[in-house]
């Protein structure tokens, strides 16, 4: 009976969050940013050709020339995913466009991922609190709003029903379970890179049991099957391959494996041996496995050492040591993901640390460690934070609830049977007070920390004291009045943690950014500028044109625009973004020679002055020097700032880049050449292009599109020379021509 | 090229015909009179023309065509801030094989601005028309060739491809979905586009681009959009009242001449203004064309789906059209629906004429895909039902199958057990509200009763549980749970005899007569030993639960 009441509660949660997922379309159903754009454009491929032209399919639209091998360089999960469902609704003759499809996938996996947060918590309130907070948490909703078609969207639904699968088959040690697990665990591997996070805290957690004792067959049997299939499958998946065992990111699972076996023998042999034997056999197999230990460390270290990095790949490194990525890869720390986040976006994502947490087991605690780590590295992992968050507190919610209510129904049947039980309340009371001002400053103290994100040092602080608290509690009983308060509190809390996600939600999540609106007195103004211009590229240039933009730009162009270009949101080819980088901030002549010479037809750029700004150009000055020194920032430089005033450098008035957006134009515009966003008058004015010309610029100023200008013919003087000489030639040809 | 060519594209309506006149038995016919008037002032030459046989019982015939692809820009090039002229070849003199005895031609232009034309005889401009004739008595094959050139601010949008899709439900809506493919075909950009000139001016004189078109939609559409393969374009305006429903639509980006663009609008109308019934048939009845005002369509096809089960279908139109037959899959279809598809080249306004589709359908047709879904789901659950409910292991006599037997039988060994230590935790609450009642009341014989009784109860328990304990044990499986029964067990005993304990205390205190004080001070200790315990047996319960 009691499952069978969970149940519709349970429905409730998990359409909860597709329907507020669905609800916050804000403008319409449109896929967001940028990268969920190749998704889009690789499940298009996908749907049309089929899976093996999929896994082979070289993609000549995007780097030219080299190109791109998709089948190989993509986690496919995503886009198989939303595939098969395109496929299965359309064999049912539902006739869904794959666009629709893509828009609505990660709304119906968020509802996945918070159906798998309640088998995770386990306990029907802990779990359904829970599902319920991750419905609504805006760091989650801000990767499975509609329209946010990325791979993290269904990877958050496999990381939580991994974890689930493996406390599953921890509690029960069933082998099956265990292969569900590592299936689960492919499914992660295809669907995101943040896999690692799993197979680096599974492998911890297990040294954590055998660290604590606590070593059983159950936990052998919950962690080798999952090594062994785990790393076979993942192998499988073209764009893992063998990293999934060279790469160190794996070895801390290797090395558990060993260990795990090394502990599973002893524990054998002690069961075989009486004590006296067992103390022999402890020292031989320590001096052996000391041995065998040094050897694997031996070899490891050498593997280590003889590859480039260290054995480390740059993203992972960047996240171990966060100033790595600054020093030395420039593309990872312009892609504002990968930065370190800011304290407020803590609590603008995670509001719902409010939990003094009951018994919660070693592996969520270490998850929640973990994953405060890491998204204190890098923002995206945020992502990874939130799930652990929102099962904390969904149990610490639930107990709390537990406990008042609790203590309200007992109050209440307690003033129904005595009134003058004095002695007995007295006594009751005495203790309650003491609990209930301690509850209460804890909560004040567990909304604090929240704010300023210091949840590291909070976490084990409070473990311990809570867990005695709630010993008492459960035997004793709080006042009424107190309980009451206590209650609304909560449920203000709650409140307020809805009105904040959902605004949330609304205000921060739900816009597309290839749409931007701005509210002024007289209405909505919408700026669909990009897609105003893809459009224009997508029927008014050739099909085989190049076009040249800065990355960020890629995918939506090849996606929308269908047009070539030269580099996009993949970073994988630094030496080729430079190249554009350099051609960006080059003098005009350089710039179309640079152009010319990658065969580009034309040049989009994002013009700086009405609402975006030129802090892209810094970074294409970076990355430019970066690989071509005689780019020298510091030549763009004034007294360390970017200036396009009256004292900004020569170098930078002659450079492409700011030369078209910044001085061309806005002499026309309003007769003064002035950059809205720096309120500074530009010195250079009255720019004329002698290499470009300008074929399309959108409604808003957004976007500017340029063309190459094909060679000119010599001019006259040269050209004068050249035509008598040809002629004299030529007659002096046609005379000793014989055929004449 | 379809631009340079000045041929008759399409003759669209003959109000009489003509090929009365066309026969070689009436060579000798004389045409008294022919006035011609061509209207330009759209993309579109729309020639009028009143012809008039014999003198004394005339017969007058109207003829009216028009013409597509009869303006050339000239220039074919234009820049951005030049204006937009075009130029129209015709004769001035009608070309017929009879004799004409008078005939007369004007010409309406959009605007006065003429910039050339062809002067012969008789020509005269007055404001925006310019009159050739009257010319009498024309020989047969007469041929006077002119040329105008004037200025045009029309749009001259072309649809290359347009896909209208008639979708018909018979839950009431009749979906219309268009797609076009749009081009520009007036003078050609030439040079660059700057989009400051352009916003410059409001106003443009010469229009080398337009900004909008027009859609008159029927009255009553609803659910109108507008978007394209990217999503949604924000750029429309509708107005709508009982008459019409006028949708002006903005391309995403202004179009120069040779720009091309592509989006697709789609409105639903309800079904009762468009679907009657007669002769036991209904019939569709909805206008051929594009609603767009002064539209040229090179290439339309109409579809029209019509519901699953739709049969004898036939089409009537105005016009010839080229007809063929497909089948659509649509949400749920199992047989298809049937879809007539029209096509034809160069279609002009005009053509914007009902057609009729008649087909037979069955109301019966209308439920079947709601039954399906229905049987569907009922096959689901019942197909849930049965796999919950029956026992599917292939092997009665495998280990695993067994294991699972006597798996359930611990489970509901311990269901019980649970069942009877929450019976005695039920008495010991009992217990300690007669003690309150004593504290209250100092009834001491009611709480020694009370006492008996519970005392009786929790043996009598005790006795119950022996037998499932022992069950318990005998099962392999619950080696690892019975430790855990039976110092459950164990822990309730102790519980019980510290609870009696204390009882026994309070009431002999309470016998005694002493104060409530000392009875507390003496019960202090085994207060705390009883909350302990409490605690413990809360916590086995707990666990015993999970599993």
């Amino acid at each position: 009976m009691a499952a069978l009441e969970r149940i519709p509660p349970l429905v409730v949660a998990s359409f909860l969050p597709h329907s507020l997922c669905a609800l916050v379309i804000k403008y319409e159903s449109v896929i967001h940013e940028f990268d969920p754009y190749f998704n889009y454009r690789v499940t298009q491929f996908l749907s049309k050709n089929g899976i093996y032209e999929f896994w082979n399919w070289f993609d000549d639209r995007t780097w030219y020339p080299l190109g791109r091998v998709i089948g190989g360089t993509v986690y496919p999960g995503l886009t198989l995913t939303a595939g098969t469902i395109w496929w299965v609704l359309n064999s049912l003759n539902i006739p869904l466009s794959v666009e629709t499809v893509c828009v609505f996938t990660a709304p119906v996996f968020s509802a996945f991922a918070s159906w798998a947060t309640y088998l995770l918590t386990k306990g029907s309130g802990a779990g359904l609190t829970a599902a319920a907070l991750l419905a609504m948490v805006p760091s989650y909703i801000s990767r499975s709003v509609a329209g946010s078609y990325d791979n993290e969207a269904v990877a958050i639904f496999a990381l939580i029903f991994t974890f689930y699968l493996y406390i599953k088959t921890l509690n029960t040690g069933s082998l099956f379970y265990a292969t569900l697990n590592a299936i689960a665990y492919f499914y992660m591997v295809c669907s995101w890179g943040g896999y690692t996070f799993i197979i680096n805290l599974i492998p911890m957690h297990v040294l954590l049991c055998i660290v604590t004792g606590r070593y059983s067959p159950r936990l052998y049997i919950a962690y080798a099957p999952l090594v062994v299939l785990g790393t076979l499958l993942a192998a499988l998946v073209p764009v893992v391959g063998f990293n999934a065992v060279l790469t160190s990111e794996h070895f801390a699972s290797f090395l558990v494996f060993i260990i795990i076996h090394v502990v599973a023998l002893v524990y054998y042999i002690k069961g075989i041996l009486s004590p006296k034997m067992f103390k022999v056999a402890v020292t031989l197999v320590v001096s052996i496995g000391l041995v065998v230990c040094l050897i694997v460390v031996a070899v490891l270290v050498a593997l280590v050492a003889s590859s480039p990095t260290g054995g480390w790949s740059g993203r992972s490194l960047s996240l171990l040591d966060p100033t790595y990525a600054s020093k030395y890869i420039q593309i990872i720390a312009s892609v504002s993901e990968h930065q370190p986040p800011t304290w407020p976006s803590y609590f603008m994502d995670i509001n719902a640390c409010f939990s003094p947490l009951s018994d919660a087991s070693s592996f969520v605690v270490l998850y929640i460690v973990m994953s405060v780590y890491f998204s204190g590295v890098m923002v995206r992992l945020m992502l990874v934070l939130a799930p652990a968050a929102c099962i904390m507190s969904g149990i610490a919610l639930s107990q709390a609830f537990d406990v008042f209510t609790a203590s309200i129904k007992y109050q209440l049947g307690e003033m129904s049977n005595s009134k003058d039980d004095v002695k007995e309340k007295i006594s009751t009371n005495n203790e309650t007070k003491d609990d209930a001002s301690s509850a209460k400053g804890e909560k004040v103290a567990k909304e604090r920390p929240s704010k300023k994100g210091k949840k590291k040092e909070r976490e084990p602080a409070d473990k311990p004291s809570v867990k005695s608290k709630i010993a008492k509690k459960k035997a004793l009983v709080l006042p009424l009045e107190a309980s009451i308060v206590a209650l609304l509190l909560l449920i203000m809390l709650g409140a307020f943690y809805v009105i904040h996600c959902v605004w949330a939600a609304a205000e921060a999540y739900s816009v597309p950014s290839i749409v931007l609106t701005s509210q002024s007195h007289d209405g909505l103004h919408v700026f669909d500028d990009f897609r105003e211009s893809y459009a224009w590229l997508s029927h008014n240039t050739d099909v085989d044109d190049k076009l040249a933009s800065w990355w960020d730009y890629g995918y939506q162009t090849t996606a929308m625009a269908n047009r070539t270009v030269i580099v996009d949101n993949n970073t994988w080819n630094n030496t080729h973004i430079a190249t554009v980088g350099t051609a960006m901030s080059s003098p005009e002549k350089a710039a179309w020679e640079i152009f010319n010479s990658l065969d580009v037809k034309y040049v989009l750029v994002v013009f700086g002055g009405i609402d975006l700004n030129i802090n892209k150009f810094l970074w294409m000055v970076r990355i430019g020097g970066g690989v071509f020194p005689h780019i020298k920032e510091a030549d763009y430089l004034r007294d360390g700032q970017y200036r396009i005033d009256s004292e900004a450098t020569p170098t930078i008035l002659n450079c492409l880049c700011t030369g078209t957006n910044l001085s061309c134009k806005f002499v026309e515009t309003d007769g003064k050449g002035y950059d809205w966003v720096r309120r500074t008058e530009i010195v250079k004015k009255n720019f004329k292009l002698t290499h470009f010309e300008e074929v399309f610029t959108s409604h808003h100023w957004m976007v500017r599109i340029y063309k190459l200008k094909p060679q000119k013919n010599r001019i006259r003087g040269k050209g004068k020379k050249l035509k008598l000489k040809t002629s004299t030639g030529f007659s002096k040809t046609a005379k000793k021509n014989p055929w004449m | 090229m379809k631009k340079n060519s000045s041929v008759v594209v399409d003759l669209l309506l003959l109000l009489l015909a003509i090929t009365v006149l066309t026969t070689p038995a009436f060579s000798d016919l004389v045409l008294s009179k022919v006035e011609r008037r061509i209207d330009v002032t759209s993309q579109i030459a729309r020639v009028t023309k009143t012809l008039k046989r014999g003198k004394r019982k005339a017969k007058r015939f109207l003829v009216v065509a028009a013409f597509t692809n009869v303006l050339q820009p000239f220039p074919e090039k234009i820049t951005q801030r030049d204006i937009h002229l075009v130029m129209l070849q015709e004769s001035a003199q009608y070309l017929s094989p009879y004799v004409v005895e008078s005939q007369s031609l004007s010409i309406k232009l959009p605007n006065a601005r003429i910039e050339s034309y062809t002067k012969l005889e008789n020509s005269k401009v007055q404001g925006s028309e310019i009159k050739y004739g009257p010319y009498k008595n024309l020989a047969q094959y007469s041929y006077a060739p002119i040329v105008v050139h004037f200025e045009s601010k029309a749009a001259f949008a072309v649809a290359e491809r347009l896909v209208r899709e008639i979708e018909v439900s018979h839950w009431g809506n009749v979906q219309v979905t268009e797609h076009y493919n749009l081009v520009h075909r007036g003078a050609q950009l030439k040079g660059e586009f700057s989009r400051l000139e352009y916003q410059d001016r409001p106003n443009p004189q010469g229009v080398s681009a337009f900004r909008h078109l027009l859609a008159r939609l029927p009255p009553r559409a609803h659910s109108i959009y507008y978007r394209d393969d990217i999503g949604n374009i924000s750029t429309s305006q509708m107005q709508s009242d009982s008459k019409k429903t006028e949708l002006l639509i903005e391309p995403r980006f202004p179009l120069f001449g040779g720009w091309k663009t592509f989006f697709t609008i789609g409105y639903g109308l309800p079904l009762s203004d468009f679907l009657f019934a007669s002769e036991g048939k209904r019939f569709l009845d909805i206008s051929f064309g594009s609603p767009m005002i002064d539209l040229v369509t090179e290439k339309l096809i109409v579809q029209v789906v019509l519901p699953e089960g739709s049969k004898d279908i036939s089409v009537t139109t105005p016009f010839a059209v080229k007809q063929s037959h497909e089948i659509k899959y649509s949400h749920l279809d199992i047989a298809g629906r049937p879809v007539v598809v029209l096509e034809k080249n160069n279609v002009v306004p005009d053509h914007n004429q009902k057609i009729q589709v008649y087909y037979k359908f069955s109301n019966i047709n209308l439920l079947s895909e709601p039954l399906m879904l229905i049987t569907g789901f009922f096959v689901l659950f019942i197909t849930c039902i049965i796999y919950t409910r029956a026992d599917f292991s292939i092997s009665k006599s495998s280990a695993a199958y067994l294991a699972k037997l006597q798996w359930d039988e611990v489970l509901a060994t311990l269901q019980e057990v649970q069942n009877i230590i929450q019976k005695c935790l039920a008495a010991h609450d009992k217990l300690e509200a007669s003690l309150r009642d004593l504290s209250r009341t100092g009834d001491i014989q009611t709480c020694k009763a009370t006492r008996k009784s519970t005392d009786s109860l929790l043996k009598d328990l005790s006795k119950e549980l022996r037998p499932l304990l022992a069950a318990l044990q005998s099962f392999p499986s619950a080696s690892q749970i019975s430790p855990k029964v039976e110092e459950l067990v164990a822990k309730e005993k102790e519980l019980q005899e510290k609870l009696m304990a204390r009882h026994t205390t309070v009431v002999e205190g309470y016998e005694k007569k002493s104060s409530g004080r000392d009875i507390e001070n003496r019960i202090a200790s085994q207060q705390q030993k009883i909350i302990a315990l409490r605690q413990e047996v809360d916590d086995l319960l707990e666990f015993i639960d999970e599993i």
